[in-house]
């Protein structure tokens, strides 16, 4: 399961990098939703991955009896899927703008403010 | 309510923003609440900071949850000093804004923002956990994408597009290497890691999170060769807006910076040869690009570059009178450059253009107000005394003990392009006769505004360069908390006792 999540993970990145250097700006935008996702998922399975043991303690017992999974990569993905969810969002909205007003899709187009 | 006092400069922003949304279509209203809550914060903050120079480290545990386990917030002096800073920084914006952002911006919610950002950067300068800074990056992010577009014009899309793509990068950089930390030390607060780090063994992963969050923040705060979307974005919104990025949100990463490295990486020569090469480069390559810039905001934006480069220089040093230097530096950069943003927008009130060539005239038109322009942009160059000059004659200092020439080099070169950079500005603006003065008149409201609209946008330049002429001429209290804060830095077991030994706190 570690080596399939580590090879998914490298995908993403791979994936997410290869699109944000290509010219579009709809392809940029799903870059770097590949890049958010592949870094959750590298928390994830940085947290280490365990079945079937959460993190509750049972009624009759004081303390933990057996290992159980870590809750804080889970809390930690969740945060920034939400967070990462609203920049999408707003990215998605800016891209749209953007191309109303430039009139084109291309970021090769997009040096009027590069220039002296 | 007072052992409280670390959060007031998180809260008070939140509650302002709150408030003003529901006066969301009474921009009138707004602009009153605006420069009231950017007022309560700053005195907040000052009070903040003055319980820092003592010498404590105040920390608040969230929710009562005891450090490492919990959210901690921790105020050393130069957290304090920071939020004492920004606040100082938001505040002259706030009030700069009152008159110069226009109806269209504030009916779309300009102030709320504009709190919200305040908020994150008090609360990235007070996060004790990386994850929390991680999250205050975003809340700052987040709002700065909502300034920098506002208004919708197709310089300002454009140059969003940059901003929002490298920063965007820049969180999952940096998300990347929290999730390499927490792989491998099982820890997010930083007093923690900086223990386990130093009882680690395996320093290859450690180095590459390092690198990971290096690069994180580099672009966030724009250095050498990370540094693209800045020139590119920073001259496209209001001048209000360019003047709290440029003064405040480059200076987080450069925090950032400071607090991780200082605290959990320092001791690697690796590290610290890297910082070095980047910082020189900054230096120079910055101050070359500010050379044959024509817009005046494009000539700012470049300066910043170099100036994060002097920053980069002290941390890479790290003795002791490096940090005093870096840390001044960080203090007199952040008030110089809001200011110097906030001048250009008073240039273009005044005269009507960003543009050296469509410039000139103004030292025989308003002569006290260009004595008063020339002492903040001659402190950015460091002319003695003014506030520049100090931190670079420690910097310099400290690059002597170590005998660094590069860094030596670099400096002298930077300051030196800074000063031809200076000079052009003011011999296009201030001294040139205006090219086509009858032509530009017409489109210049200055003359139309009243009176007290004219003061409000004169008032916050007067404060920020009063406080550059305090940094430089009562340089040696400044140095005092300089020491304070580099014998915090230096010495991470003090911050480290500090968080990790609080009880919780008292209700």
């Amino acid at each position: 399961m570690e080596i399939l999540l580590a090879m998914t993970i490298g995908l993403l990145y791979a994936a997410g990098i290869f699109l944000i250097l290509r010219r579009s700006m709809v392809r940029l935008i799903i870059g770097l939703i590949l890049l958010g996702n592949g870094a959750n998922l590298l928390i994830f399975l940085l947290g280490r991955i365990s079945k079937g043991k959460p993190p509750i303690i049972p009624e009759e017992s004081k303390v933990f009896l057996d290992a159980y999974a870590d809750p804080i990569p889970q809390a930690l993905i969740l945060t920034a899927i939400v967070i990462s969810f609203g920049l999408q969002a707003y990215a998605i909205i800016l891209v749209k703008r953007a191309y109303r007003v430039v009139k084109t899709d291309d970021i090769e187009e997009m040096i009027t403010t590069d220039e002296i | 309510m007072i052992a409280h006092v670390v959060i007031w400069p998180i809260l008070l922003p939140l509650v302002s923003a709150i408030v003003l949304m529901f006066f969301w279509n009474q921009s009138k209203i707004q602009r009153y609440i605006t420069v009231l809550g950017h007022g309560i914060t700053l005195l907040a903050s000052f009070w903040l900071a003055m319980r820092t120079y003592s010498g404590d480290i105040l920390t608040l545990n969230a929710g009562s949850w005891s450090a490492p386990y919990g959210i901690v917030f921790v105020a050393d002096a130069l957290s304090g000093s920071l939020v004492l800073l920004a606040s100082l920084a938001a505040f002259c914006v706030g009030l700069f804004s009152v008159v110069s952002i226009g109806q269209g911006r504030a009916s779309f919610g300009y102030f709320p923002i504009l709190q919200f950002l305040l908020m994150g950067l008090n609360g990235s300068f007070l996060a004790g956990d990386i994850f929390n800074l991680y999250v205050w990056f975003e809340v700052i992010i987040i709002s700065s994408f909502v300034l920098i577009t506002l208004g919708s014009e197709k310089a300002q899309l454009e140059g969003a597009i940059k901003y929002v793509t490298m920063n965007l990068l820049a969180s999952v950089i940096f998300l990347t290497g929290i999730a390499m930390l927490y792989g491998l030390l099982g820890s997010l607060n930083l007093a923690d890691l900086s223990l386990k780090i130093s009882q680690s063994e395996d320093n290859g992963l450690i180095n590459t999170a390092a690198v990971l969050l290096l690069v994180g923040f580099g672009i966030k705060s724009a250095i050498f060769p990370m540094y693209f979307w800045l020139p590119a974005s920073y001259h496209t919104p209001p001048a209000a807006v360019s003047a709290i990025f440029g003064g405040l949100l480059t200076k987080v990463g450069v925090y950032a910076m400071i607090r991780v490295f200082s605290l959990l990486f320092i001791d690697d020569p690796f590290i610290r040869g890297i910082l070095i090469v980047l910082a020189v480069s900054s230096m120079v390559v910055g101050a070359m690009g500010a050379l044959v810039q024509q817009n005046i905001r494009k000539i700012f934006s470049f300066l910043i570059i170099s100036h994060i480069g002097f920053m980069i220089a002290g941390l890479g040093m790290f003795s002791t009178i490096a940090v005093i230097g870096m840390v001044f530096y960080l203090f007199h950069d952040i008030i110089v450059k809001t200011n110097a943003f906030m001048i250009s927008g008073l240039i273009y009130k005044l005269r009507g253009s960003f543009r050296l060539e469509n410039l000139g005239g103004m030292y025989n038109r308003y002569p006290y107000l260009s004595i008063m322009f020339a002492l903040a942009l001659f402190s950015l160059v460091g002319t003695p005394p003014l506030s520049g000059f100090w931190p670079k004659l420690f910097l310099l200092k400290a690059s002597f003990n170590d005998l660094n020439w590069w860094i030596i080099g670099g400096i002298i070169a930077a300051s030196f392009l800074t000063l031809i950079a200076i000079i052009k500005i003011w011999l296009a603006a201030f001294w040139k006769k205006h090219p086509n003065y009858a032509e530009a008149k017409k489109r210049i409201v200055w003359y139309d505004l009243p009176k007290i609209q004219k003061f409000t946008i004169l008032l916050p330049i007067a404060i920020l360069t009063f406080v550059s002429l305090y940094l430089g001429l009562n340089a040696s209290r400044v140095v005092e908390i300089c020491q304070l804060v580099a014998d915090q830095i230096t010495q991470p077991s003090v911050y480290i006792d500090a968080v990790l030994s609080n009880p919780v706190n008292q209700p």
